[in-house]
């Protein structure tokens, strides 16, 4: 694309032309995206802004550090590192698709659709991965009557945040009730029992257990981390998925040979600068949520 | 004349090259730049652990990953969304409109510490409490 000849002194302001060599389509496609851009620039603002305003703020290399298959080792930044690097390939895929369209080669467009699509579908699966994880696991924190307990991350409450030092937790276990250390007790990994017998200790028993298991435990973090964290992510898998579905449809509209018959495969290159946008906001989401 | 049919808003069309060089290169900087970015994440996160985290550093570093991140749009936008091969007049239709970020960015951000002042100090009736706080714990279980 970067060889256009132009003739130099060309006066694009004089009329009989545009003044932007650009097809409407493809202008309003990035003039959409510069909206869209705007929309998720608010959004991050809100949340640095919110950020700034609070003391503490949950460490994103303590709240993502799972791995699937990897049970609860701690593995931070990994999960997010493979769904960066499947949107950057799946962006290679898709300008290369363009290339292909440029040369009117069919096939190519085709398969780079194809990988393209599949690196889509890949990217929402890790997403559902990781919202399931934070929504259904359990960490131990300080609940709202001083009493220990197990915590879920989602916008009403997350258990990330500062951490209590021993003496707190020791405390607050004295005022736990048994179904709670039940609980705290079977996330542990050493007792190794079954929440059955752990239910006919005493509590005394199960205090002893939990306080030498050396457990860490924090405080409730911002509760706005889960708004601004699911509210985020979840507006830009929105558009991940309405990505696919259009990158599905050119690749359909590309099979019919639609494209053959209208002589260019400008679609293509609208429905690419679409995907690539969606790789440009998760570049930043990676770096707000994930990095700092 | 085939490609002519596209649209009558374009005067000079512009031939498609003939390789992918270009695509692979601005990968493998994405990925190079991907990489610096997670192995400071990785530095950030082990600075963290140290009892007394120097706090310069870690402003130093995370500055350093924003710079990068906008080195990753830059070529993203220019590279693979083809801006870098429009004309002027289009390239700044997008650009100008984008630089009320920068105004944006700054007066938000100075809102939000502006307000934890105020929410620290009772809106300046107290002097700041400078209270150290000890970051999150790590999970049950995880290796330290």
């Amino acid at each position: 694309m970067a060889t256009t000849t132009i003739p130099a002194g060309t006066k694009w302001w004089s009329g009989g032309k545009s003044p932007f060599n650009v097809s409407y389509g493809k202008v309003m496609m990035w003039y959409f995206l510069m909206s869209d851009s705007f929309t998720f620039g608010s959004l991050l603002i809100a949340y640095g802004a919110t950020r700034f305003s609070e003391n503490f703020w949950p460490d994103p290399n303590h709240v993502f550090n799972t791995f699937p298959f990897a049970g609860e080792a701690n593995l931070p930044l990994a999960f997010v590192s493979l769904m960066t690097f499947i949107l950057i390939f799946s962006s290679v895929t898709m300008v290369l698709a363009v290339h292909e369209g440029h040369k009117m080669n069919r096939k190519g467009v085709e398969k780079y659709m194809l990988l393209t699509i599949l690196g889509g579908l890949a990217f929402l699966s890790c997403q559902a991965w990781e919202w399931t994880h934070l929504l259904t696991g359990h960490h131990i924190a300080l609940l709202k009557d001083g009493t220990l307990g197990t915590m879920h991350t989602s916008i009403m409450q997350n258990p990330f945040g500062p951490a209590l030092s021993h003496e707190e937790i020791v405390n607050a276990l004295q005022v736990t009730p048994h179904d709670q250390l039940v609980t705290i007790a079977g996330t542990l990994e050493h007792t190794g029992g079954v929440a059955a017998d752990l239910a006919k200790l005493s509590d005394q028993d199960l205090i002893n257990q939990i306080s030498s298991a050396g457990i860490h435990a924090n405080q409730p973090g911002v509760v706005s981390f889960g708004g601004f964290f699911f509210g985020i992510t979840g507006f830009h898998g929105f558009h991940v998925f309405s990505g696919v579905v259009i990158n599905l449809v050119m690749y359909i509209k590309t099979r019919l040979g639609h494209f053959d018959e209208r002589g260019h495969y400008e679609m293509i290159e609208k429905a690419g600068l679409y995907w690539h946008f969606v790789d440009l906001v998760w570049v930043f989401v990676f770096l707000f949520f994930y990095l700092v | 004349m085939s490609q002519h049919t596209i649209s009558p808003e374009i005067t000079y069309h512009s031939a498609p090259s003939e390789n992918t060089k270009r695509i692979w290169k601005t990968f493998w900087i994405l990925s190079v730049i991907t990489l610096v970015e997670l192995g400071i994440g990785l530095a950030i996160y082990n600075i963290h652990k140290e009892a007394q985290p120097n706090q310069a550093l870690v402003h130093f570093f995370k500055g350093m990953v924003t710079i990068l991140t906008l080195a990753k749009a830059y070529y993203i936008i220019s590279v693979f969304m083809h801006l870098g091969d429009e004309i002027r007049n289009f390239i700044l239709s997008i650009a100008v409109p984008m630089s009320l970020f920068v105004w944006f960015i700054i007066s938000m951000i100075w809102e939000g510490d502006s307000w934890r002042n105020l929410k620290n100090t009772d809106a300046g009736s107290r002097p700041a409490k400078t209270e150290m706080v000890k970051p999150a714990a790590v999970q049950p279980g995880a290796p330290q």
